[in-house]
């Protein structure tokens, strides 16, 4: 399913006087299968953009109220923000909400502070027997069986414990299998490795990688990381009060890193070095992950030698 | 003086007489020197948090001896004195403020310890420019950013006039704008105020403006040294789960494919060692 | 969620804000004691006079005031059907009547004074938490009880636990919308089904909202510890609680809304 966002805004009490955009005119396209990213500070729009997409924020021509006002004499109709994922046009009140957040899932900040069922599986099976009740026992079974070993358990081992008694990593990754259990075909996490130690990091994205790869056809996350940003995505979206203001890939996103220092973002560690080296006159073009920078500089590095 | 000596401390959070116990803590010995900057490294669950409880008497260890600013931790008579000596910021900015107004905040710890008010008053103010926050002294603490609310959490601390400060992950629910927040004012406090510090952290980027760095692992200290040294022995970083910064893992790329660079800590002296090795090679 | 506007301070400067809390709790107290012994609509027109005066005193904006009421909105609704079909005292200005339903000049009159009692009740307390920081909330509940310290009450402890909890519900707050999105993310709703199946949805809330509130509560205990709290024995205090000009204005004006009612009652009863 093809993400299509146009003209999308959205303010905060609308009317009184505190009303301030916090989204404001996005137009942005993401395909299917990308692996992509969303960048910005806290209050810059991202979170409310994230929202939209599962229809938790819902356009105003969605409202059951709403009535489009009638054009004045002379002046071109009202435009209304947009936002279509694949079949599902989210301005349309006849829309089936419920069935398109089954197919755009969202893992939220911390997610293991959701969990609230007394068995792993019952947990897991909370979305499906929402979004899926006509399922039987034993499909539910089987979708839920998948879902954990999707995300690295062991179903017969955790499947009766609580969730609980799990470890924080654990929960993690319970939380994310209450998400993915409807077979989303978008999966959006916001910041999935916060409150992680590194190698906690690690997994998680290769967890992400994996579902990816054998689970969900999009997967867009929300980070502050830039080192993750580089290192996993396809392209990136920024995001600053409420404005979009790049949409790359990674590999030119980086060259811009004067606009990032204005908007008070970092950049990953291969960019940082790759300025630094070229105060010195060394010029390497990367994409800037790790393994493209390290090959670069060795082929410049043997290239001198040459 | 020594500001924290820890010897032999074990601490488990299992009873006494429990047989398979597991100790969070296992034959701690540490001494850190008052000015000092120690940084505590190790994955989730390594011990490391235990390790500041038991330094504020929070917890009470089962073997070994603390003493903190020549007390001892143990004395039950001493408690009251060593958490006046020792503050802790903790990990969760929302759950260690108390008051609903940033200077009722700060005044609580200087409250509990009896300080007259004119003095309160003027502790917040110093307290509140210590951390860069003066313009928010009557502002709602809910209505803060995450790295706001962990400066004014600081700002609590050290009303207390603490000799030693425990950063217990203290950034780890921040976004790298807190984060850097927190370190600069971290930094400045050690540097300009001889703050002692101890940052627990499983960022390994922020252990590089530590004087000395120790490494945890199941309880134990398993590596200690500069931070240089410590990063320079990585693999065996690795093996304690913890990986080295973005910087270490680029070094052992250039290094595996026949770049003579040596461990390097920030992008800037890396981009020195890249030129210096290329420039040789040019002649 | 954010519609809840009861107990959340409104931090500007104002004439009420600088009043004295011990003064304001009494003044409160007082004011309510008012608005009970107001007997018809004279009497209420200056309890609501005085009402007007101390919100265009205090710098809140009326909307944020009105909107207090709205948490008892379904109550208020409730009263005044009750009050309106089934009030009887006299059987002879009968506008309408069904069944054992009746309605009258009188049961209308009734109803209406009734629903102002309750509304005027609910704003003026919510003028207290709109211009007084918990902790002189509190603190001047301390003051106020003080006495009851000679028979071993916890006055203090009390005052704290009420100014903490004042200070948890805008996190909790928070918190609940976010549990609230994520269980709506994996298809929760809130919205609609029957009474039960509503109530239902509500345990995949409230469960995560008391372990992390269990969570916070266990790490603020450790913070509070570690910040050197042992009850009030050596506690000093750094905001004193002292009355000033204004607080002998304020108890003029309600001393005024007091007289006034008192007066007023002689025109009788609604």
């Amino acid at each position: 399913m093809r993400i299509q966002a146009e003209r999308l805004s959205y303010s905060y009490q609308a009317g009184s006087s505190f009303s301030a955009y916090a989204l404001k005119d996005v137009t942005l396209t993401i395909e299917e299968g990308e692996f992509f990213g969303i960048i910005g500070h806290t209050g810059s729009g991202k979170s409310t953009f994230v929202q939209h997409l599962n229809a938790l924020i819902k356009l105003p021509t969605a409202d059951k109220k709403f009535k489009p006002k009638k054009p004045k004499k002379g002046q071109p109709a009202p435009v209304y923000p947009s936002l279509v994922i694949g079949k599902y046009d989210l301005g349309d009140k006849k829309t089936n909400f419920k069935e398109l957040r089954s197919k755009v899932g969202i893992v939220f900040q911390y997610p293991e502070y959701q969990l609230f069922a007394e068995s792993v599986y019952d947990d897991v099976a909370f979305g499906l027997k929402n979004f899926r009740s006509e399922l039987s026992e034993e499909e539910k079974t089987v979708l839920v069986r998948d879902a954990i070993s999707a995300v690295g358990l062991d179903y017969e081992s955790v499947k009766d414990a609580s969730p609980f008694d799990l470890s924080g990593g654990q929960k993690r990754r319970v939380a994310i299998a209450g998400v993915i259990v409807t077979r989303p075909e978008i999966l959006i996490l916001d910041e999935p490795a916060a409150g992680l130690d590194p190698l906690g990091k690690k997994e998680i994205m290769e967890l992400l990688h994996s579902l990816h790869r054998d689970w969900c056809k999009t997967v867009i996350i929300v980070s502050h990381d830039m080192d993750e940003i580089s290192e996993n995505c396809t392209r990136a979206a920024v995001f600053s009060h409420g404005e979009l203001k790049f949409v790359l890939p990674p590999s030119e996103l980086f060259l811009h890193d004067e606009e990032l220092k204005a908007l008070d973002l970092d950049i990953p560690v291969t960019a940082k070095v790759r300025l630094a080296l070229k105060a010195k006159g060394i010029d390497v073009q990367t994409d800037f992950t790790e393994e493209d920078f390290a090959e670069k500089v060795l082929a410049y590095y043997k290239g001198v030698r040459a | 003086m020594k500001a924290v000596e820890f010897e032999n401390v074990s601490f488990s959070y299992q009873r006494e007489d429990d047989e398979n116990r597991k100790f969070a803590v296992k034959n701690v010995n540490l001494s850190v020197e008052e000015g000092e900057f120690v940084a505590v490294l190790g994955h989730n669950g390594s011990g490391k948090s235990t390790l500041a409880r038991l330094a504020n008497a929070l917890l009470q260890a089962q073997e070994g001896k603390i003493i903190v600013m020549g007390m001892d931790v143990s004395d039950p008579a001493m408690q009251f004195e060593v958490r006046k000596n020792v503050g802790i910021v903790f990990q969760n900015p929302d759950n260690q403020t108390v008051a609903s107004i940033v200077e009722d905040d700060i005044a609580f710890g200087p409250e509990n310890i009896g300080v007259p008010r004119e003095e309160i008053g003027r502790r917040i103010e110093k307290a509140l420019s210590d951390v860069g926050m003066t313009q928010y002294r009557d502002r709602m603490t809910s209505a803060l950013s995450g790295g706001q609310k962990q400066r004014v959490a600081i700002a609590g601390v050290l009303a207390i006039n603490p000799k030693v400060m425990i950063l217990d992950e203290s950034t780890a629910m921040l976004d790298p704008k807190g984060r850097r927040e927190i370190m600069q004012v971290v930094k400045r406090l050690n540097r300009e105020e001889g703050m002692t510090i101890l940052l627990i952290t499983h960022f390994m980027e922020e252990a590089l403006l530590a004087d000395r760095a120790i490494v945890m692992n199941r309880g134990e200290i398993v590596m200690q040294g500069t931070p240089d040294e410590i990063f320079e022995r990585h693999e065996e970083l690795e093996t304690y789960n913890l990986t080295l910064p973005g910087i270490g893992a680029l070094c052992k790329k250039l290094q595996d494919g026949g770049m003579p660079v040596p461990y390097v800590l920030t992008p800037e002296e890396l981009a020195e060692e890249i030129a210096k090795c290329v420039f040789r090679q040019n002649g | 969620m954010k519609d809840i506007a009861f107990g959340q301070y409104y931090p500007v400067s104002s004439f009420v804000h600088k009043l004295d809390p011990r003064f304001k709790i009494v003044a409160l107290i007082t004011y309510i004691v008012a608005i009970f012994l107001a007997n018809n609509y004279y009497g209420m027109a200056v309890c609501a006079l005085g009402f007007f005066l101390i919100v265009l005193c205090s710098r809140v904006p009326f909307k944020k005031v009105f909107r207090s009421v709205k948490g008892i909105f379904v109550l208020l609704i409730f009263t005044a059907v009750l009050q309106i079909f089934f009030y009887q005292e006299s059987e002879n200005a009968k506008v309408w009547q069904w069944w054992i339903f009746t309605v009258s000049d009188e049961s209308l009159l009734h109803a209406g004074f009734l629903v102002l009692r309750l509304a005027l009740l609910v704003m003026v307390a919510s003028i207290l938490t709109f211009t007084t920081t918990p902790v002189a909330l509190t603190d001047g509940l301390e003051s106020l009880l003080y006495p009851l310290k000679l028979i071993r009450f916890p006055v203090h402890e009390l005052a704290l636990i009420m100014s903490i909890a004042l200070r948890f519900i805008p996190t909790l707050m928070e918190e609940t919308e976010r549990i609230m999105n994520a269980q709506k993310a994996r298809g929760a709703d809130f919205e609609s089904g029957s009474l039960l199946s509503r109530a239902k949805a509500v345990i995949p809330i409230l469960i995560p909202l008391l372990i992390s509130s269990f969570r916070r509560a266990e790490e603020l205990g450790d913070a509070m510890d570690a910040r050197c709290y042992a009850g009030s024995k050596v506690r000093t205090k750094y905001k004193k609680l002292k009355f000033s000009w204004r607080d002998l204005v304020g108890l003029l004006v309600i001393a005024a809304i007091v007289v006034g009612v008192v007066f007023l009652k002689r025109f009788g009863a609604v």
